[in-house]
């Protein structure tokens, strides 16, 4: 099995650790993983601005770095949405439809690929809570939405509960968006700031001591918030945890 | 309480005739309104948290909503059959038809009606058709009284603003706001903010219009085309007021309130009210079928736009809503904003698909008051794919040359950036890694709006990209 590893262009610059942890966790599953070289970025804050035309290259050099591969597989949820389901400003080729059809987030593809039933080197005795990506649970449905009448489900909380010593504590709008939305944060930032403190004091709130979630960018914001406003809380991506490099 | 008090209700945005509407600086002034912010956020919080406990009540949910989507859909691909049946029925009930192409048209048909009926005051429920087209001015410039009977519509009208939501108009005023706009108005004690002395207040003031209203006038939730009635849902019972005690009964209605059959009108009243407010029927749901013995009732149905909407394959879908408000209340940023940042008549998601349609270039801003998180579309009692259709608007707004220049700047700088891995490598590996990570989040923005209210986080030792190429050798790497 030939994996891609796509890190996302803000995980790559500001926090490469998760990508170690991704991979480190990926080759303890015999995956045979390589980062292709001349990688940059999803595409994502062109087309979510409406600038298609403007993504297409980037489209392209994406499909170009990983058509070969059988599975393209990345820590984000939102950028796996963006490949999935918004790559339309190129034409739809062979390639381009096999790196569409065959891109998972990382939580999917140790959940529904590789079917993993135990992480036993992680430990984590912390009370949490779980950040859902509004791309990774209403775009690739990471798990149930409060909004619909659906039975409960939750691939993190499954991979999580795998993990020796986690107890799991609910926010009060357990998916409410958290106000980060790509170039939202700064195009619009009074409003996506004020929706971060929100995010912030509901996970105080909680109980929990550390927030983790399959994407990094909403952490990020979270993480800017909290820190400013002198909040005294933990943000983790579930690779950190999955991989068992934090306890 | 005092913080509510003491705070000045925040105003919305600020028109500059055809200038695209400021959203955000609107939406920062009510944010910096904590007081009022809060209460607004909270209160449609718990609309939201009332419907999802109704939507828990019934197991077909999601049957009742792709049913009610079905129904929608279909009658909008059929709209005109369904509009020439509903005028035969009406008209055998002895209902009077008028079609008005647009807001111009049904402003004079409706100033027409009341002038051959020598009627110079109007009692009128609430109807975001009548908004739209700014009928209230209209007639009041014809000097013709307009007094709105719905509790909320009347505060907003005595405080000259528009409705800030569909089906709340003023939520977000406090109970202070109300006090401070009824003693100017109606003479209310000084600080008397009690709910039930505003809402008397209010009813004691409004009563005498109503006996003695010359016309009535209602909006219409739903057209029956089978029967010919129209529907008409309030919790206050004054659209019942309005229609049945003048002689005179006027209703606006736009032409995609049409369903055909009776027993479709089931699966929406299940809806619209668990969705709108959380509570399993609205207390009034009347059915107005014809007019009273010696009165007179008249149907003016509305395009104003609509027809264009339908042509459009990406738009069509935003003619279903049944205007119940729960995009509004599920939305973060509306919650946060209020609804009147949006300069529009028609706020939140919904008001993000249709405003540009009345006006591209004014309402360019307004998709992308979104995070495109999906809740809108969730919540949709007839699916409407509502942060689809918000991302859709972005597109077209960049074809149409109407994104503002600093995105459009940005975003042809990013596109080629990223586009050229080396020129992109070079840009992250070189100079201060914090700012370094990613141009398109700080750089480019004038006043480091990342970091007003955020901290980033410390920056690592290296990239991401530089730890694999040492530790990894050549895996991955092309050949230069």
């Amino acid at each position: 099995m030939k994996v891609g590893l796509f890190i996302p262009c803000y995980m790559d610059a500001l926090e490469p650790e998760v990508g170690i942890s991704t991979l480190k966790l990926l080759e303890r599953f015999n995956v045979d993983v390589t980062y292709p070289f001349d990688q940059t970025c999803c595409g994502q804050p062109m087309t979510n601005t409406g600038c298609h035309k403007e993504a297409a290259e980037t489209e392209k050099l994406f499909v170009k770095n990983f058509a070969e591969f059988d599975y393209i597989v990345m820590p984000s949820g939102s950028c796996t949405n963006q490949v999935r389901h918004h790559f339309d400003a190129i034409d739809q080729t062979k390639e381009v439809q096999h790196v569409r059809k065959n891109t998972y987030d990382l939580v999917e593809f140790l959940h529904d690929i590789l079917k993993v039933d135990a992480f036993p080197w992680a430990t984590f005795s912390h009370k949490i809570a779980i950040h859902y990506n509004c791309n990774a649970l209403r775009g690739l449905r990471h798990a149930s939405m409060s909004e619909r009448r659906e039975p409960f489900f939750s691939k993190p909380k499954d991979l999580l509960s795998k993990v020796k010593g986690i107890e799991f504590v609910e926010l009060e709008r357990p998916d409410e968006c958290c106000g980060f939305g790509g170039t939202f944060s700064v195009f619009e930032e009074g409003v996506s700031a004020k929706m971060g403190q929100d995010k912030v004091m509901d996970q105080h709130r909680s109980g929990a001591e550390y927030v983790i979630s399959a994407d990094s960018s909403c952490l990020m914001h979270q993480k800017g918030c909290a820190m400013r406003m002198g909040v005294n809380l933990k943000y983790a991506h579930i690779a950190q945890i999955l991989n068992g490099d934090l306890s | 309480m005092s913080a509510l008090q003491d705070e000045a209700q925040p105003r919305g945005a600020k028109i500059k005739g055809n200038k695209p509407v400021d959203q955000l600086e609107a939406a920062n002034r009510f944010i910096a309104a904590s007081a009022h912010q809060k209460m607004h956020d909270e209160r449609l919080w718990d609309l939201r948290k009332k419907r999802d406990a109704q939507m828990h009540l019934i197991s077909e949910w999601e049957e009742l909503r792709e049913l009610a989507s079905d129904i929608k859909s279909h009658t909008l691909d059929h709209l005109a059959d369904y509009l020439e049946e509903f005028e035969r029925n009406a008209k055998a009930n002895g209902v009077h038809v008028h079609w008005a192409k647009d807001a111009q048209e049904s402003n004079q048909i409706i100033t027409d009606i009341l002038k051959e009926h020598n009627a110079k005051t109007l009692v009128k429920s609430k109807s975001m058709l009548g908004e739209e087209c700014r009928l209230r001015q209209h007639l009041e410039e014809n000097d013709i009284h307009v007094i709105e009977t719905d509790l909320g519509e009347r505060i907003q009208q005595l405080d000259h603003e528009d409705p800030s939501h569909v089906v709340v108009p003023a939520v977000h005023k406090t109970r202070t706001d109300v006090s401070k706009v009824f003693v100017k108005t109606l003479n209310a004690e000084q600080g008397n903010n009690d709910v039930h002395y505003l809402a008397e207040t209010q009813r004691e003031n409004t009563r005498p219009y109503i006996l003695n209203a010359d016309a009535g006038m209602t909006g219409g939730n739903f057209l029956v085309a089978e029967t010919g009635a129209v529907v008409v849902c309030t919790n206050e019972g004054n659209a019942d007021l309005s229609a049945n005690t003048p002689p005179l009964h006027i209703v606006t209605v736009g032409i995609e309130k049409i369903i055909p059959k009776m027993e479709h009108l089931a699966v929406f009243i299940r809806l619209l009210s668990r969705s709108a407010l959380g509570s399993p029927i609205t207390q009034y749901t009347s059915y107005f079928r014809g007019p009273r013995k010696g009165g007179e009732m008249h149907v003016v149905l509305v395009d104003n736009g609509r027809s264009t909407r339908l042509a459009s394959k990406k738009f069509k879908a935003g003619l279903k809503c049944i205007r119940c408000g729960a995009c509004m209340n599920t939305c973060p940023v509306f919650r946060r904003s209020g609804g009147l940042s949006y300069g529009s008549v028609y706020a939140g998601p919904i008001g993000l698909i249709l405003s540009p349609t009345f006006n591209t270039h004014k309402y360019r801003n307004l998709p992308f008051a979104s995070t495109l998180n999906g809740s809108c579309t969730n919540v949709c009692p007839v699916k409407i794919n509502l942060h689809e259709q918000v991302f859709a608007w972005r597109e077209t707004l960049a074809d149409e040359k109407e994104l503002s220049l600093s995105k459009r700047i940005l975003m042809t700088a990013m596109g080629k950036l990223l586009a050229h891995p080396k020129a992109y490598r070079t840009a992250v590996q070189t100079g201060d890694k914090v700012l370094s990570y990613l141009p398109h989040f700080v750089v480019y923005n004038k006043l480091n709006a990342w970091g007003r209210q955020r901290d980033l986080p410390p920056a690592p030792k290296e990239t991401f990209h530089s730890w694999y190429a040492k530790n990894y050798k050549n895996k991955g790497k092309t050949d230069e």
